[in-house]
C-alpha cells in the first residue's frame, strides 16, 4: 500500500511539474509578451516592474527565465497580480476555500443525488419513471454550465425572488449581524449556487451509478443472493449496490475537472467569491500572472483529487487491500 | 462471458455477414429515440447549412441601434434584438452554423492527433510509450477548459481557425488511450504472429486490422467529441475568449446580453435551447452507438 | 405411499425471444421423494438447469413458465405462490448450488456474513447467532480453521473451498431438497470427488433430497438412486440408477453410456453421438430424437413417442418399446444419410 501511495506521488508531482512547463511554454510562445501590458504601462508602480523582472528575469535569456520560473513554483511563488496588486499566492489562496466549499457540497450532493436517482431507476427498470429520469438526465446532463446559471440566477432571484443576486455575504449588512443570522447570511447565499452545480453534476454520476448497477446485476452472486430468498429491493441495495460503488468511487476522482469548471462559471455568474471568479476576471483584465497561477492550482487540486480517488478505491475494494 | 448468468443460451438468427458499422448502424435506427435524435440533430444542420437562405436578416446588421435595440420577441424579430439592434434568431441560425462547424473541424483535428498519438505510443512500445503515456496523465490533469482559458487569455485576438486549432489539440486524450490499446491488443494477437508465420510485415498486418476495429471508437468518439466543443466554445465565447466578435456563435449571444440577463432573457433562453437540444441529440446519438458497438462483443 | 417431496407436472419453460419460441423445457413431469437423490443427466441445451431454475421461480422474462405447469411442494402449489412466500421457500425450504463457485460470491462481503445472511433472512437471527451457526455449517461441509475462514473474503479461498462454502450456505436453514446443478463441472477432478462425497454425506446427516443435476454419468452413477435423462427439453428415460446402466432403454441414453471412455478398454476412437441437438425454437415434429437414431423408422417421424414403461418403474420415450425387434437393426443415422453437417 505504501509503495503505491509513494508511486502515485511522486507521478503527481511529475504532472505538476509538466503542466508547469506547459505554461511557462504557453506564455513565452504567445505573440507579444503577457507583461507588457505591465511593463509598457507608465502608469504602473516602478517597484511592480523590478519585482516583475526581480522574479522572471525577464531581461534574461529564456533557459533562464525557465529555471527561475521552476524555483519560483516550487516555492510556491506564482506571481504578482496587476489587478489585485497583490501576489498571485495571496489572491487565490483567500479565494480557495470558497470554492473548496462550494465543490465539496457540490461534490456530496450529487454523489448522493445521483446515487439515488440510479437505484430508483434500477428498481423501476423499463418503466415510464425510469424512462422519464432518463430523459431528465440526459437535458441537464447536456446543458452547458454556464446556462444553467443563469437560468437558475434568472428563476430563483428575479422571477422568484426567494434568493440573493449575488455574492456569499450581503456586501452591507453582514457585518453588523448577530452570529445566527451571519450564519444564515452565508447559507442563504451558498445555497444557490452550490444546487446549481449539484444540479449540474448529478445527472453524470446518476447515468454512470445506473449503468454500474446494470452492469451488476447479471452477476452470479446476485443470482445466489436471490437464492437465498432475499427481496429484489434487499439485493438492490445491499448486494448489487456495494459492488457498484466501486466504480463510482473512480468517478469521484474523474469529476474533479468537470467539477472545478463548472464551479468557474457558477462562481462569475452568482458573483461568489471564489477561485474561479478570480481567474474569470482575470481574463478580462489580462491579468496573466493570475490567469496561469489559477491553471496551475486547479491542475494541482485535480491531480490531488484524482489521487485520493485512487486512495479511496484501493481500500474499498477488498481484492486490492491485501497488495 | 464469464461470471454471469445465462439461464438460456440462443444462437443468433443467422444474417449475411455485417461489417460491424453496419450492425451498429442498424441497431442504432431501431431505437426510438435514436430516430428522432437523427431527425433533430439532421433539421438542425440543414439550418445551418442553408443560414444565408433561411435567416430573416444579415446577423451582423445594425439597422437603428436607437428605435430597434433590446426588442422582446414579437413577430417581426421572433427572437427580439439584441443591443446593438441585430435580430438575434438570425444570430441564432448563423450561430448554428458557426458553431457546428466549429465543431466538427475541432473534432476531425483531435480525432486525428488522437489517432496518430495513441498509434505511435502503441506500435513502438517500451520507453517510448511509457513517457507518451506519462505526458498523457499529464495533459489529462489539466481540465480542458483551464489550459483553453490559459492558452487564449494569451493570443488576445484569435481567428476562428486558430480557435479551431487549440480546440483540437486540447480534445485527443481519451481517444489516444482507447487507440493506443488496440494497438497493444493486436501487437500480441495471435493472428498477428500467424501471418507473420505465413511472411506478411508486421506493419502491414497492423495497418490492415487497426482501421476497422478503430472504427466504433472513433465515430463514437467524434460525435460525443463534438458535442464537447460545442459547450465548450459557448462557454469560451461566453467568457469572451471564443469566438471573436460580431461573428455570431451561440455562447457569443449569451455574452451579448450578459450585463442585462434579466431584461435580456431572451438572448440567454433561445441559443441555449438550441444548444442543449444539439448536445443532447449528439450524446443520444453516441451513446446509442456506443451501445451498440458493445452489445456485439 | 407416503406423498412426494417435490412434485412435478407437465412443466412448460418457453423463452419469447426475437428469433421465436423457444420450448427449452416442454412437457416434463417427475416426483422426488423425502430423502432421496435423483439425478438428471444431459447435454447441454437439453433443459436441465431450466427445469431446476423453474422450481424454484428463477425465470426471467423473455422466459416464462406456461400455464398448466404444476409443481407442488409440501403440498403447495410453487407456480402460482405469491412473491413473499416463494422467496420464504428460497435458502430455507429448496436450496440450489450452481456450478461456478468462483464468481457465486459477492467479492466485496466475507464469507461468513454470506452464509450467515442466510439465518438472518429466514430464522431472523440476530448477527451473533448467525455468525455462529454460518462457522458451525462451514466446518460441516469440511472447511479447515472455519473460525478464520468465515472472516476472510471469497477471493482468498480456492475453488474447492468457496463450493464447499455454497453448500454450507445451502444447507444452513435444513432445506428439504437442494438442487444441485453441476456442483464439480468447474472443479479439479480430485476435488470433484471429494465435494461429491460431502454431499453424499450430509444428505445423510442432514436428510434432505437431493437434485443433482449434470451431464456426467459417472457423478450420476456415485450418488444418485434415480436418474432422469432429458433430451430436447423432455424427459426421455427414467428409471432407477443401477437398472438404467444395466438396462439403458432409449438410444440416446444408449449413446450416452457408449461415449464414455472406459479405463481398460482398448480404444482407437471415442464413440460419438453423431448430429447435436435441433434448434428449442423449432422441435422437430415426432420423435425428437429421430434423425440421430441408429434405430427410427417411419412411425417415429409421424408419431411423437409418450413415455413408454418398459418394466417396473423404467419408462423410456421410444417407440422401440413397441417394435423391439428393429433394435437388431441399426442403420447410421439420418443425420449422417443426408450429410447434414454438425452446426
Amino acid at each position: 500500500m505504501l509503495r503505491y501511495l509513494g508511486g502515485r506521488l511522486v507521478q503527481a508531482v511529475v504532472i505538476v511539474a509538466i503542466v508547469a512547463t506547459i505554461t511557462f511554454a504557453l506564455i513565452h510562445l504567445a505573440p507579444g509578451d503577457p507583461f507588457s501590458a505591465v511593463m509598457d504601462n507608465p502608469n504602473v508602480n516602478e517597484r511592480v516592474r523590478a519585482t516583475l523582472r526581480a522574479q522572471y528575469g525577464l531581461d534574461r535569456p529564456l533557459p533562464e527565465q525557465f529555471v527561475r520560473y521552476v524555483g519560483q513554483l516550487a516555492r510556491g511563488e506564482l506571481g504578482w497580480s496587476f489587478s489585485h496588486d497583490r501576489p498571485v499566492r495571496e489572491v487565490l489562496a483567500s479565494a480557495l476555500p470558497n470554492t473548496l466549499l462550494l465543490m465539496a457540497i457540490a461534490l456530496a450532493g450529487s454523489f448522493a443525488l445521483g446515487i439515488l436517482i440510479a437505484l430508483v431507476q434500477v428498481a423501476r427498470r423499463g418503466s415510464a419513471t425510469d424512462h422519464a429520469l432518463s430523459a431528465i438526465s440526459l437535458f441537464f446532463f447536456s446543458m452547458p454550465d454556464f446556462w444553467l446559471a443563469i437560468l437558475s440566477l434568472l428563476a430563483f432571484t428575479y422571477w422568484l425572488p426567494l434568493f440573493p443576486v449575488g455574492g456569499a455575504v450581503d456586501p452591507v449588512m453582514h457585518d453588523y449581524m448577530g452570529f445566527g443570522a451571519r450564519i444564515a447570511d452565508r447559507l442563504r447565499h451558498l445555497l444557490l449556487p452550490a444546487l446549481t452545480l449539484t444540479v449540474l453534476a448529478a445527472p453524470g454520476v446518476a447515468r454512470y451509478q445506473r449503468a454500474a448497477l446494470l452492469d451488476v446485476l447479471p452477476a452470479d452472486y446476485i443470482r445466489t443472493a436471490r437464492l437465498k430468498g432475499l427481496t429484489e429491493r434487499e439485493i438492490l441495495r445491499r448486494h448489487a449496490l456495494r459492488n457498484a460503488l466501486l466504480p463510482i468511487i473512480s468517478l469521484l476522482g474523474l469529476s474533479f475537472p468537470a467539477l472545478l469548471t463548472g464551479a468557474f462559471f457558477i462562481e462569475k455568474i452568482f458573483a461568489w467569491p471564489g477561485m474561479g471568479l478570480a481567474v474569470v476576471n482575470a481574463i478580462g483584465t489580462r491579468d496573466y500572472p493570475l490567469v496561469v497561477g489559477g491553471v496551475i492550482l486547479g491542475s494541482i487540486m485535480v491531480t490531488v483529487g484524482s489521487l485520493l480517488a485512487d486512495l479511496l478505491y484501493a481500500w474499498a475494494d477488498p481484492r486490492l487491500r491485501a497488495r | 462471458m464469464p461470471g454471469q448468468t445465462q439461464d438460456f443460451a440462443l444462437a443468433n438468427p443467422a444474417r449475411p455477414r455485417e461489417s460491424p458499422l453496419a450492425l451498429a448502424v442498424r441497431r442504432l435506427l431501431r431505437g426510438r429515440s435514436s430516430r428522432v435524435a437523427i431527425i433533430v440533430l439532421g433539421l438542425i444542420v440543414l439550418i445551418g447549412l442553408l443560414a444565408p437562405f433561411i435567416a430573416p436578416y444579415d446577423p451582423s446588421a445594425q439597422p437603428d441601434i436607437v428605435a430597434l435595440k433590446d426588442l422582446a420577441p414579437s413577430l417581426a424579430h421572433p427572437f427580439g434584438t439584441d443591443p446593438y439592434s441585430r435580430d438575434v434568431l438570425s444570430r441564432v441560425i448563423y450561430g448554428a452554423r458557426l458553431s457546428l462547424l466549429i465543431g466538427v473541424l475541432a473534432t476531425i483535428v483531435s480525432l486525428t492527433l488522437g489517432v496518430a498519438y495513441g498509434a505511435i505510443a502503441g506500435y513502438a512500445g517500451g520507453w517510448v510509450d511509457a513517457v507518451m503515456m506519462r505526458l498523457l496523465d499529464a495533459f489529462l490533469s489539466i481540465p480542458r477548459l483551464l489550459l483553453l482559458i490559459g492558452v487564449l487569455v494569451a493570443w488576445p485576438r484569435l481567428s476562428i481557425g486558430a480557435l479551431v486549432l487549440f480546440l483540437g489539440f486540447t480534445g485527443w486524450f481519451g481517444l489516444s488511450r482507447i487507440v493506443r490499446g488496440q494497438v497493444l491488443a493486436l501487437k500480441h494477437a495471435e493472428f498477428v504472429m500467424a501471418a507473420r508465420a505465413l511472411g506478411a510485415s508486421r506493419r502491414r498486418i497492423l495497418l490492415r486490422h487497426l482501421l476497422p476495429n478503430l472504427v466504433s471508437p472513433i465515430v463514437v468518439a467524434a460525435t460525443l467529441g463534438v458535442a464537447h466543443v460545442i459547450v465548450l466554445e459557448a462557454g469560451l465565447s461566453y467568457l469572451g475568449i471564443g469566438v471573436p466578435q460580431p461573428q455570431a456563435s451561440w455562447g457569443n449571444i449569451i455574452q451579448d446580453g450578459a450585463d442585462q440577463v434579466a431584461t435580456l432573457w431572451w438572448m440567454s433562453l433561445f441559443p441555449g435551447l438550441f444548444m442543449v437540444l444539439t448536445v443532447m441529440t449528439l450524446n443520444i446519438l453516441g451513446e446509442a452507438l456506443r451501445d451498440a458497438y458493445e452489445r456485439r462483443s | 405411499m407416503t406423498a412426494p417431496l417435490l412434485s412435478i407436472h407437465d412443466l412448460r419453460t418457453w423463452f419469447y425471444t426475437e428469433g421465436g419460441v423457444a420450448r427449452a423445457v416442454d412437457g416434463v413431469s417427475f416426483d422426488i421423494g423425502a430423502g432421496e437423490t435423483v439425478g438428471i443427466v444431459g447435454e447441454s441445451g437439453c433443459g436441465k438447469s431450466v427445469t431446476a431454475l423453474s422450481i424454484l421461480r428463477l425465470i426471467q422474462p423473455p422466459g416464462r413458465i406456461e400455464t398448466g405447469s404444476r409443481i407442488e411442494f409440501e403440498g403447495r402449489e410453487i407456480v402460482t405462490l405469491g412473491d413473499e412466500e416463494i422467496r420464504d421457500i428460497r435458502g430455507n425450504r429448496i436450496s440450489m448450488i450452481f456450478q461456478e463457485p468462483m464468481s457465486a460470491l459477492n467479492p466485496v462481503f466475507r464469507v461468513g456474513d454470506q452464509v450467515a445472511e442466510v439465518a438472518r433472512v429466514h430464522a431472523g437471527m440476530s448477527k451473533k447467532e448467525a455468525w455462529d451457526r454460518a462457522v458451525e455449517m462451514l466446518a460441516l461441509t469440511g472447511i479447515p480453521d472455519a473460525e478464520t475462514r468465515a472472516r476472510q473474503y471469497p477471493h482468498q479461498l480456492s475453488g474447492g473451498m468457496r463450493q464447499r462454502v455454497l453448500i454450507a450456505m445451502a444447507l444452513m436453514m435444513k432445506p428439504a431438497l437442494v438442487i444441485a446443478d453441476e456442483p464439480t463441472t468447474a472443479l479439479d477432478v480430485t476435488i470433484q470427488a471429494q465435494i461429491l462425497d460431502l454431499l453424499v454425506d450430509l444428505q445423510k446427516k442432514i436428510g434432505t433430497s437431493i437434485l443433482m443435476i449434470t451431464h456426467d454419468l459417472g457423478v450420476i452413477a456415485e450418488t444418485t438412486s434415480r436418474v432422469i435423462v432429458m433430451y430436447a427439453g423432455e424427459v426421455v428415460e427414467q428409471a432407477d440408477v443401477d437398472e438404467l446402466f444395466a438396462k439403458p432403454h432409449h438410444p440416446y441414453t444408449e449413446g450416452l453410456m457408449h461415449s464414455m471412455p472406459h479405463i481398460g478398454h482398448d480404444q482407437e476412437r471415442l464413440n460419438v453421438i453423431p448430429g447435436t441437438v435441433p434448434s428449442p425454437t423449432d422441435w422437430p415434429h415426432g420423435c425428437r430424437f429421430r434423425d440421430r437414431c441408429p434405430y427410427s423408422w417411419e412411425l417415429c417421424e409421424r408419431e411423437h413417442p409418450p413415455l413408454y414403461e418398459v418394466g417396473g418403474a423404467h419408462v423410456s420415450r421410444c417407440h422401440l418399446a413397441i417394435e423391439p425387434e428393429r433394435r437388431n437393426h441399426p442403420h447410421p443415422p439420418l443425420v449422417v444419410q443426408e450429410g447434414v453437417a454438425a452446426a
